[in-house]
């Protein structure tokens, strides 16, 4: 066809007509000159060419889009079609429209999260270093270790020309001072080598980056701004710039405001919480000379022509190489590294790609439910296919229109499908603060690209699978039906019984992941702490060192809060703790008992230190197993007594000695302490097993940070207010954070399980409904094909049990087929989840054995109504259904 | 309407087109005469039908193998005449 004379249909008509005429006149005269009469001339020359209309039309239909044409009719059709059924549409839009919803929604997450480069140039070349060590002192720990100062000056000797190196602390925490009428505050902040920010390739929107004279102890303060932080503290300030604000009762000048686009994630930190970055060369510089304390995580950019393999392997030998200067050990033999993007989201690789292959579940089974239902409705119409492919209808004319249907029906569900994905987004951006890379996550055209492809995807598949189920050529057999039907429509019901075997299959893993994760995150919400969690308020406080300098003054201060603390109405018990159960990592010390003959080289007894008050143990409830707490009198340079966790005495004591009375020493020989009780263990992390610990007096100075803990009776949460008022008015620059209750803790710590497992079982229930239906639609049809089958039956005596066990085991063979298949799948998919899973086995057998009744029940529930119906068929109408 | 299988339908196309072609080598001519020609130098086996003569000769012009232009016939009447082409 020409679009020209597409787009001048008209003129190019009168062309041809003129041409035609033309023609007719030649023929004419010629016909003239051979003698004829031109009347007659003039017919002959008519009858000699033909219809002129049949040219025009001919040439017409040669330069139209006839296709266009047709889809215009099919698309017409389809509508007319689905709106006669608006129950049938809507729920098929409906089912559609949360498979690619779901679908969407996690591949974004993926490819936000996971996959898109750091916001930084030539991410790729960006890589976080750690130090690692693989035996038992820190068998607790993951692969990644953090480094210490002196280790990372050899590295970076040893790097240069293959990358440059950069030190970042990314877990630190300032007091900003009330300044200007704001209220003081306590916030994340990180300690960085100068270079830092140029090694990411970061420049600041605001003022200058740090330089190496920055980064020295006896430098001016100086101090970045996160971009957020200066919004929101300084509301957007330029004049900040050479102000000094004040970070734990110290002078800082701001020097530059960090891109709003800014965010360092790594393996133990989370993005975006950083709000100040200061320099180690000036708030640790102690560090930078030592290899056995762990503050830091390297960063490292290749030069041009290195891998990383080459970088991490000359890293790795420098590490061995300080391990065998130094065989404290506190030093780590070994250095790893992943790229910076994999630090900062391997954790969440298996629970999102876990997911969204639910959500591809979901979307399978969407899919497999409106085929079945399309198949059904092609079977309805099968006698009026039949009529017009006798007629002539081409098949695929009557196929196409099918395969419009379906492709409505997945368009409207992925138009609905990219709303619900736009809904979840917003809601997981705002419930999931703690994957890392959150923030980034938005529907952009990757989104809308995939979703076109899961709305082609949706339409092919189901209209594949009609196509197959129309490839039936018997017209003749299925105008024949129409007399006498008894295995009318076999053909159809059998592709819909596979359809519904994939369906009950998929549904089956789905609800063995959901009974799994449900199973695994019951357990973590019910594993104890070490301590009752009911109404137990948590406040934090940290005494700038600055105006706590002396030791005697912490003491006094966490002692004078705590009588406070005691006298307020409603506190039923009260206790400080440097930091309370479950709330994370308190700091640990490697320790040496006194009275044991000296460990073999590099190996060392790794403890989680805490201060307490004296009566912390009583007010907790931490079961004192043996001797005594602290005396009130042991403070300050009386306090050298220590008690020891039940698992640090195993550790510690291994021998069944008695530990009371033996002494432990925290690195300096000269200072040893005394145990003098064993008490419960308690974990630092729910999700972890308790570690050892040991307690140290908290007044017994030195500790300048302590978390209140107080527990009433009743509607704990009603004292946050007075406490930190009491706090404000022993000093009025001191922030309160983590104000919340030990429940709060926990929820918060076991929210990622929660997720996942609510999300997993909220698709398994939808798959559960959707096979449900599947399987109903599928006897209920059998039954109205067979109705004249069952009503000879029951004629000739069949008994109504043996009609309902007839139509019963039709409908349960595929539902079996389906869990058998679902089974085996699982075992495949519970391997993915392993990792997810918290002390719960991938085969265990409570979970099989629920899913496998539930299904059972399921599937026993849509087929008894149809089943039921069919037994109580009256024959005479049965049989005069025709 | 004729019952012919799409094959010979094909077919007369692909002869028709040559035929034409063919015709034309000798000079320009109009849709009459091509008709003419073409069932004189066949001897009148080949009948042509007007009804595909038009469509073809339109096909041929999208496809660029003959160009056409308006002139005036041996009879003095206006008259569209085709050429053929160097693709042609």
């Amino acid at each position: 066809m020409s679009f020209r004379r597409f787009f001048s249909r008209r003129r190019s008509d009168a062309e041809l007509e003129e041409e035609i005429q033309t023609h007719i006149a030649e023929e004419t005269a010629e016909n003239i000159s051979r003698g004829v009469a031109p009347e007659e001339a003039r017919r002959r020359a008519y009858v000699r060419f033909g219809n002129p209309q049949l040219v025009h039309e001919h040439l017409w239909s040669q330069n139209t889009l006839t296709w266009l044409d047709g889809l215009g009719r099919d698309l017409r059709y389809a509508m007319r079609t689905l709106r006669r059924s608006p129950g049938f549409s809507v729920i098929s839009i409906f089912v559609v429209a949360l498979g690619i919803g779901g679908t969407v929604a996690m591949f974004t997450v993926v490819r936000n999260v996971l996959l898109s480069p750091l916001p930084y140039p030539d991410s790729k070349n960006l890589y976080a270093v750690w130090e690692h060590e693989d035996n038992d002192t820190f068998k607790h720990f993951n692969a990644n270790l953090p480094v210490d100062g002196g280790s990372f000056l050899e590295w970076q000797k040893a790097a240069q020309g293959s990358a440059e190196m950069a030190l970042i602390s990314p877990w630190q925490n300032n007091n900003v001072s009330a300044e200007g009428g704001k209220l003081p505050e306590l916030i994340d902040s990180a300690s960085v080598s100068w270079n830092f920010f140029r090694v990411l390739g970061v420049q600041p929107v605001l003022g200058r980056d740090f330089t190496a004279s920055d980064d020295r102890k006896e430098a001016q303060a100086a101090v970045m701004l996160s971009h957020g932080f200066w919004v929101r503290r300084y509301s957007s300030d330029r004049n900040i710039l050479g102000r000094s604000i004040y970070l734990d009762a110290q002078p800082y000048t701001v020097i530059g405001v960090l891109p709003e686009t800014f965010t360092f994630a790594s393996a133990m930190s989370q993005s975006n919480a950083q709000q100040v970055w200061t320099t180690i060369g000036h708030e640790m510089p102690e560090l930078m000379s030592i290899f056995d304390d762990h503050e830091f995580l390297a960063v490292a950019r290749l030069a041009h022509g290195t891998t990383f393999a080459q970088l991490i392997s000359r890293v790795d030998t420098t590490q061995k190489r300080v391990k065998a200067a130094h065989p404290d050990p506190a030093v780590h033999p070994a250095a790893v590294g992943h790229s910076m993007l994999d630090d900062a989201v391997a954790a969440y690789k298996t629970p999102l790609y876990a997911l969204l292959a639910a959500t591809c579940c979901v979307l399978l089974i969407a899919c497999l439910n409106v085929a079945s239902l399309l198949v059904a409705r092609i079977a309805a119409r099968s006698k009026e296919h039949a009529i017009r492919a006798a007629l002539g209808g081409s098949r695929l004319r009557l196929l196409r229109e099918s395969l419009t249907e379906s492709f409505l029906l997945a368009a409207a569900g992925g138009g609905v499908g990219l709303l619900l994905a736009w809904g979840a987004l917003r809601w997981l951006v705002l419930t999931r603060h703690d994957i890392n890379r959150i923030e980034t996550i938005h529907l952009d055209g990757f989104a809308f690209a995939f979703t076109v492809l899961a709305v082609l995807f949706a339409a092919c598949f189901s209209a594949l699978i009609v196509a197959m189920g129309a490839e039936d050529k018997r017209i003749l057999a299925t105008l024949q039906e129409s007399s006498r039907s008894h295995t009318g429509g076999g053909k159809r019901a059998t592709l819909r019984r596979g359809l519904l075997v994939g369906e009950v299959g998929l549904t089956v893993v789905l609800l063995v992941g959901a009974g799994l994760l449900l199973k695994s995150y019951l357990r973590l919400r019910n594993t104890d702490i070490g301590i009752p969690t009911d109404n137990v308020l948590t406040l934090r406080v940290m005494l700038p060192e600055a105006r706590y300098s002396d030791v005697a003054k912490p003491a006094a201060f966490f002692d004078q809060l705590l009588q406070r603390v005691k006298g307020v109405p409603g506190v039923e018990s009260a206790a400080l703790n440097t930091r309370a159960p479950g709330q994370g990592w308190g700091g640990d010390s490697l320790i040496t008992v006194t009275e044991h003959p000296p460990l073999p080289k590099g190996v060392g007894l790794d403890l989680q230190r805490r201060g307490i008050d004296p009566g912390y143990f009583a007010a907790m409830k931490v079961p004192l197993l043996k001797g005594r707490t602290f005396r009130e009198d042991e403070r300050l340079d009386r306090a050298n007594v220590v008690v020891l966790s039940e698992s640090a005495v195993k550790l510690c004591f291994p021998g069944n000695e008695d530990p009371i009375g033996k002494h432990i020493t925290l690195g300096d020989p000269k200072t040893p302490y005394e145990i003098v009780g064993i008490v419960g263990d308690t974990r630092w992390d729910i999700t972890l097993p308790p570690m050892p610990t040991f307690y140290m007096p908290l007044y017994g100075g030195g500790m300048t940070s302590a978390t209140v803990m107080v527990r009433a009776s009743h509607n704990v949460e009603s004292l946050a207010m007075p406490i930190q008022r009491i706090i404000g008015e022993m000093d009025p620059d001191l922030p309160v954070s983590g104000v919340m209750t030990l429940r709060e803790t926990i929820a918060h710590s076991t929210v990622s399980s929660q997720f996942d497992s609510l999300i997993v079982l909220a698709f398994a229930v939808i798959a559960l409904l959707l096979a449900a239906a599947g399987l109903y639609g599928v006897v209920a049809y059998l039954v109205t094909q067979r109705t004249a089958e069952i009503g000879v039956r029951i004629a000739l005596g069949a008994r109504r049990e043996d009609v309902l066990g007839l139509v019963l085991k039709d409908g349960l063979r595929p539902a079996l087929i389906g869990l058998g298949c679902g089974l085996a799948g699982s075992v495949a998919a519970v391997r993915l989840i392993e990792s997810m899973l918290y002390e719960t086995q991938p085969f265990d057998p409570v979970v099989f054995a629920v899913v496998m009744v539930t299904l059972l029940a399921m599937a026993m529930l849509a087929c008894i109504v149809p089943a039921w119906k069919a037994s109580r068929l009256d024959p005479m109408q049965a049989l005069r259904t025709e | 309407m004729g019952k012919k299988k799409p094959a010979d339908n094909e077919m007369l196309k692909g002869t028709m087109d040559m035929l034409i072609l063919r015709t034309l080598v000798a000079g320009d001519a109009h849709g009459h005469t091509i008709a003419k020609v073409i069932e004189r130098t066949s001897d009148d086996v080949l009948e042509v039908e007007e009804g595909s003569l038009y469509p073809a000769l339109h096909r041929l012009e999208d496809r660029g193998w003959v160009s056409s232009y308006w002139g005036t016939s041996e009879n003095n009447r206006k008259a569209k005449f085709y050429r053929i082409t160097a693709a042609g």
